[in-house]
């Protein structure tokens, strides 16, 4: 009895390593948990980027699901996710943009080169709102819902497969929830 | 030779030397030299969440540089320690600090080395006891398994010098049976 003991313990051990490793697996361990995850945006109160005289608060977000865009000019893989981003606006998914530590000349003719996806874009050049998100690169985007609450982040670059299979769905599950 | 390891050397110093010049230069100012140390001491407790196994002391990254100037500007404002942390944890998930909350989802990570470490000890004391107690009860099979090893020993030493003359020494002796090939090496 004792030797079977012997025996298994490290069976047992292995096996229950392995569980917790096999967890693991396909992880990516740049992505983080998010720490705002149903929390609302927070307070903020930020210039537009197109009219420097008008501002925005976190009110903005409020009413309607929109796709919360954390993008700025030195990020080579905003450059990438720009087209689709375009692709869902026309589509009429509402995309609301935060140009995140940019300069404004530098956004302003990004938008007018590339075409703008945006509702309307939050200029935040010492990235405060960012940071206040808990934004640790561009780009991010968020899902919000219509009472302002983030319900889901993605890292990275969106394309047509991140859009189909987890933002969307997303989309469409709190747009049900009116 | 010697001029060649000479340059070899001042070049690993000053390989050494810029890793210093590289590391990043924040000019703060403290309101008074326990607030310094305190500073010193949280960025080294919080983690870098872009470059992570970096603490933010000694990460160049963007956001590492926002997280010391909000360090920098909570300190001054008289928070505490604790506040900082949660503050960078709200914001940034429990990720980000190299001490986390213990929780259950933390248990692991506190307590998960202290269990292995008492299944270890727990194992080395049964092994040691088993031992202990296999050498006493297994002292008497070990005798008998003695004169076993010798009766087929010597079985095998009559077997051989039918065949194989050169073992024929080894026969001849009972008792030195075990160096019973130690002639053909």
């Amino acid at each position: 009895m004792n030797k079977r003991l012997v025996y298994l313990t490290p069976l047992a051990i292995a096996l229950g390593l392995g569980l917790i490793l096999f967890t693991a697996i396909g992880k990516d361990p740049t992505k983080l948990e998010t720490a705002r995850l149903d929390d609302p945006i927070p307070a903020f109160n930020l210039a537009s980027l197109l009219d420097e005289s008008k501002s925005f608060s976190e009110k903005d977000l409020i009413g309607e699901v929109s796709l919360f865009n954390v993008w700025a000019t030195w990020c080579p893989s905003c450059r990438v996710e720009h087209d689709f981003l375009k692709q869902l606006a026309d589509q009429g998914v509402r995309i609301v943009g935060l140009n995140y530590k940019d300069e404004r000349l530098a956004a302003l003719t990004w938008l007018k080169k590339l075409g703008n996806p945006y509702q309307f874009t939050i200029y935040d050049p010492h990235g405060k709102l960012g940071f206040d998100l808990g934004v640790y690169g561009a780009p991010e985007t968020y899902v919000v819902d219509q009472n302002g609450v983030v319900r889901y982040r993605h890292v990275g670059v969106v394309n047509e497969s991140v859009w189909k299979k987890t933002l969307e769905p997303l989309v469409i599950k709190y747009k049900a929830k009116r | 030779m010697k001029k060649n390891t000479t340059i070899l050397f001042l070049l690993v110093i000053l390989s050494l030397a810029s890793s210093y010049l590289m590391a990043n230069i924040d000019l703060y100012e403290f309101s008074n030299e326990a607030n310094q140390e305190r500073y010193k001491k949280l960025t080294k407790e919080l983690r870098c969440p872009k470059c992570q196994n970096q603490d933010i002391a000694d990460s160049n990254a963007p956001i590492a540089t926002d997280m010391r100037r909000e360090v920098h500007r909570l300190l001054e404002a008289g928070e505490t320690d604790q506040t900082i942390v949660g503050f960078m944890v709200d914001r940034f998930g429990e990720f980000v600090s190299y001490k986390p909350k213990v929780k259950p989802e933390t248990y692991m990570l506190w307590y998960g080395p202290w269990v292995l470490l008492f299944m270890g000890v727990v194992m080395i004391i049964f092994m040691a006891s088993r031992r202990a107690s296999s050498n006493k009860s297994k002292a008497k099979p070990d005798q008998d398994n003695h004169k076993q090893v010798e009766q087929l020993l010597s079985r095998f030493a009559d077997e051989g010098s039918d065949t194989e003359p050169d073992s024929s020494d080894s026969g001849s002796s009972g008792s030195g049976s075990s160096d019973n090939h130690s002639p053909k090496l």
